[in-house]
């Protein structure tokens, strides 16, 4: 592909060296592992974490004689991803054979898409904050087939073979260099993760290796002609990309500040030691004779079909987002945090149909997502319905509780269940309106502190401490604003 | 007591329907003949007496019950290319020492579906990779013919030198082949037998080990016109598990043998003229050409260009696709594993010592054009031809030609080990020169003996047809036969 400089150089992202300041140039290839019940050419199971060699068919095992037949499913998700990706989908794609020995890839060939992908270009935007959104173009998806596993620690000198994911379909989704920092990849990958997950066409789980990314990194004066890059191969988590890539971007700064020059190589990331090594130079790559596949025909499909796929799609993570802030007055931030998974999204959404949406925003985020991060609760298995917690914010709105009763409440909820209404009422948690009642207390206390009276009809700021009086005697209960109000009245401030 | 082995495979049916002999007699009497053929000319590596004896009674059970199937009873050669579950399927190779599959390929259960009895494995080159059968780890198989007055041994032609011979000597009633450039036309051609490669995608490939994906396609060798129509029948048919099967139906082929080519156009195209061809094929072609025009055939000349470029594209397209489906041979998963050093060493003592001289050129050849740098001066250069091969018989069939006749082969059977052959194998490729054409355009063509040369071997005419118009070759296939009116039997000598 021809490289094109799509972006503007951003001094905030670049990164210092010796001798002046360095731009980094990221570019990925992210697998995606496709989410379907068999294989991309065969009927076998994908279901994860069975047995070694049980989900695998006489294709799978490369028996001769044995031919691919193209999983329809795997077709549709990959079309469904292009969409979500606003990509070009190709009617027509070509199925090629990448051919290498590897005793894990037992037809000694990949089935991948070379020349002619089912996707084309696309763009995935960035939410990069005071930054503002960023356009990271994709250069294409295709669909191929993931090897086996060599497994080398169960013989002294033999290794095994799992094939359980030989033949198991992955979508290889390619940037555009359009990466300037790590938190720009970072971004990238939890974004692609988002809009993957809420097409439901891949898991996103990276640490079970459903996702997992080559980053190609080189760096540049800012502004100036493209490096030579490396690829950091198989990197499988968000937070590993970003260290990976400020680890080979100082690498490669230092190198070409001591004179030297970059060789493109592949070189893999150790978590452990946080650096990237060596694995093998442009020297050893191999030539991999790719040829399309004989044993299938052109893939091809009509306008109708991708109509059909669009149809059937979510509402996706940007147009989400853009209906939140809108719809119900939010800002984009909480906006970015509550689109960031489908689940959450919808579970603000059934809190904040029909009411305060910034309130919702606030319920959804500060206490139910601070609780459940503290107690490390996925939102799905949140002990707080969506109606429950609807229900809490209502009893805000109506004045029934104040903001501090209401997180005593939430917390009764979490732990004990039950309909917020109910034990607001059973429990005597409701906020005391009854100004009588109220310009009682106030009476008593006013009474009893006289010489704070006077204190405070010099400095009027002292209502404060009056306030907190009256709560404590009311156990909370007293409506705040009922409360100001009453004492300012009687204080004659 | 007639003997059994004679009988066409038509007559075996007819005379097992009509229960004038047993399925187990049938089965026994090509048990027999082969026990005694097989030693010299060693046109099965495995045969199945166990399981063609227990073929055989079930077959004689549903003969005597009245529900025969349209094969009941025939006892049928396999070639060693087909997958036949827990038997012996090696592609002749080494490499796949004790591979018994675990799954029967689609033609050979389709013909176990319609009832014939499974006698054995036949003998073929390595990987269906050569013109003479001398490339198979088993030996080379010896033609049942040999030339007047001499003993010298012949070759059968290959890849499916095994098929032909052992049809050829009566040791099966018909047997499986495979075609990927004229392994089954000329074998066909070089024993008195006929051969038909259909259309590409009429037969599923799947369960057949494959050389070359896009030209790979089965077909039967039978005594006559009629039984390999017979066969094809049974072979053919759409199957889902081959991406490149073709979803149409299989008309009864048989019907069409005796239609005549009265009104038929006869394509005679002139670039399979080729200088130094012996003047007894160019004699043969011109009566072959006179035997359809007496019963009604209009022969008309006509020009395919790129017949030139076949044979070179050929060997481009087809070792870039066998390089690739032979990778799987690597000493890992199943059959010979040579152990190294380290998994590279292991690879490359395996495929050293697993693969024969003719695979190993061919697998070098095709990684060569598939490499780097190459890819597009052969194998993309190589496709385009393929297109404007095809383009030209699409113009002959556009311009009102209903088939094309043509000669099978450049010559008869030569002998084994033949030197020239042996010392420069485009020598060998050139037996292939008429038939490579009809891969690469994916169309049917048959092999119907229709004459000798002076030597007294036979010689073959190859008819060429549309796609999936297989009948029309059976009828005029049926027409050289009848014309040509020889006994296409081998002396005894074995």
């Amino acid at each position: 592909m021809t490289l094109v400089d799509t972006r503007t150089p951003n001094p905030k992202n670049f990164v210092a060296g010796a001798t002046g300041d360095w731009e980094v140039i990221i570019g990925m290839e992210v697998h995606a592992q496709v989410t379907s019940e068999s294989k991309l050419f065969s009927g076998s199971s994908t279901e994860f974490g069975q047995p070694p060699n049980s989900n695998v068919s006489f294709v799978d095992a490369a028996m001769p004689g044995m031919l691919p037949v193209i999983n329809s499913e795997c077709v549709r998700q990959a079309v469904r991803t292009g969409i979500g990706l606003k990509a070009k989908i190709n009617k027509r794609s070509i199925f090629d054979r990448k051919n290498y020995f590897y005793p894990d890839l037992p037809q000694g060939y990949q089935i991948s898409q070379y020349l002619d992908p089912i996707v084309g270009e696309g763009t995935v935007l960035l939410d990069m904050g005071e930054d503002g959104t960023v356009q990271i173009g994709v250069e294409r998806l295709h669909l191929e087939q993931d090897a086996g596993k060599s497994i080398h620690d169960q013989h002294p000198n033999m290794s095994f073979v799992d094939l359980n994911r030989s033949g198991v379909a992955l979508m290889e989704i390619v940037s555009k260099p359009d990466l300037r920092s790590s938190g720009e990849a970072r971004a990238y990958l939890s974004k692609l993760r988002t809009i993957l997950r809420y097409l439901g066409t891949c898991d996103g789980n990276m640490e079970q290796g459903s996702m997992r990314a080559d980053i190609n990194v080189s760096v540049r004066r800012p502004g100036g002609e493209f490096g030579t890059r490396c690829e950091i191969k198989n990197v499988n988590s968000v937070r590993f990309a970003g260290q990976a890539i400020e680890y080979e971007a100082r690498r490669q700064i230092d190198i070409l500040e001591d004179g030297g020059s970059i060789d493109q190589e592949t070189r893999l990331f150790d978590p452990k030691s946080g650096e990237t090594r060596s694995m093998r130079s442009k020297e050893e790559a191999h030539d991999y004779r790719y040829f399309p596949d004989p044993d299938l025909l052109p893939l091809e499909f009509d306008d109708a079909f991708i109509a059909k796929m669009a149809e059937g799609l979510p509402e996706l993570p940007d147009e989400k987002h853009a209906r939140f802030v809108r719809d119900y007055g939010i800002t984009p931030y909480d906006a970015s945090v509550l689109v960031s998974d489908r689940e959450s999204a919808d579970f603000y959404e059934a809190v904040a149909r029909g009411r305060d949406g910034k309130l919702s925003a606030n319920w959804v985020i500060n206490e139910l997502f601070g609780r459940l991060s503290k107690d490390g609760t996925a939102i799905g298995d949140s002990p707080v319905s969506a109606s429950q917690l609807g229900s809490i914010v209502d009893l805000i709105g109506k004045g029934d509780i104040s903001g501090k009763i209401a997180k005593d409440l939430f917390e009764i909820v979490w732990t004990e269940g039950g309909d917020p209404a109910q034990i607001v009422e059973s429990r005597g948690m409701k906020q005391v309106t009854d100004t009588g009642a109220i310009e009682k207390v106030v009476d008593d206390i006013l009474a009893a502190n006289p010489d704070k009276v006077a204190q405070a009809k010099e400095k009027p700021t002292m209502i404060g401490w009056f306030v907190g009086q009256v709560m404590k005697a009311s156990q909370g209960k007293a409506n705040p604003q009922a409360v100001n109000e009453i004492l300012k009245r009687k204080l004659g401030i | 007591m007639t003997d059994l082995t004679k009988l066409s495979l038509a007559a075996t049916r007819d005379g097992l329907s009509n229960r004038d002999f047993s399925a187990l007699e049938v089965t026994e009497a090509y048990l027999g003949a082969i026990e005694k053929a097989n030693p010299k000319l060693n046109a099965f590596i495995e045969v199945t007496a166990q399981q063609a004896r227990e073929m055989a009674e079930q077959s004689d059970h549903r003969l005597n019950s009245r529900d025969a199937r349209p094969l009941e009873g025939v006892p049928l050669g396999i070639k060693d290319l087909f997958a036949t579950k827990h038997v012996h399927t090696q592609a002749a190779s080494h490499v796949l020492d004790d591979f018994k599959p675990e799954y029967e390929s689609h033609v050979t259960q389709n013909l176990w579906n319609d009832g014939a009895v499974m006698l054995g494995k036949l003998n073929m080159d390595e990987f269906a990779m050569g013109s003479s059968n001398e490339t198979s780890h088993y030996g080379p198989v010896v033609n049942p013919w040999r030339a007047a007055g001499s003993n010298q041994d012949l070759v059968p032609g290959g890849s499916s030198g095994g098929s032909a011979a052992a049809v050829s000597a009566w040791l099966c009633a018909g047997a499986t082949a495979t075609d990927t450039g004229g392994s089954i036309r000329q074998p066909a051609a070089f024993t008195g037998t006929v051969g038909i490669k259909p259309t590409y995608g009429r037969c599923s490939r799947w369960g057949i080990v494959a050389f070359a994906s896009s030209l790979d396609q089965a077909g039967p060798i039978a005594r006559t016109v009629e039984d390999a129509a017979i066969m094809l029948t049974s072979m053919a048919g759409f199957d889902p598990m081959d991406s490149t099967s073709a979803e149409i139906a299989v008309p009864d082929f048989a019907a069409a043998v005796e239609r005549g080519v009265k009104g038929l156009t006869i394509g005679v195209p002139r670039e399979y003229r080729m200088d130094g061809m012996p003047e007894e094929i160019e004699t043969l072609w011109q009566q072959g050409l006179e035997w359809l025009k007496a019963e009604g055939a209009t022969v008309k000349d006509i020009s395919l260009p790129h017949t030139k470029y076949a044979l070179p594209a050929y060997y481009i397209v087809a070792p870039a696709e066998a390089s690739s489906n032979l990778a799987r041979y690597d000493g890992v998963k199943y059959g010979l594993r040579v152990s190294g050093k380290d998994i590279t060493d292991m690879y490359e003592l395996t495929r050293a010592k697993g693969f024969g001289r003719e695979v190993k050129r061919r697998v070098m050849i095709g990684t060569y054009v598939l490499s780097a740098g190459y890819y597009d001066a052969y194998y993309v250069r190589a496709q385009k031809v393929r297109t404007l091969i095809k383009r030209d018989f699409e113009r002959a069939f556009a311009d009102g030609v209903d088939a094309i006749l043509t000669p099978a082969t450049p010559s008869a059977a030569f002998g084994i080990a033949d030197q020239d052959m042996n010392a420069d194998p485009v020598k060998m490729y050139l037996n292939d020169v008429f038939t490579v054409t009809v891969n690469m355009a994916g169309l049917p063509g048959i092999a119907v003996p229709a004459g000798k040369d002076h030597r007294g071997l036979p010689l073959g005419l190859q008819l060429i047809g549309k796609p999936f118009d297989e009948e029309t070759l059976f009828a005029a296939g049926r027409v050289i036969e009848r014309s040509a009116g020889g006994e296409f039997s081998p002396e005894k000598w074995w």
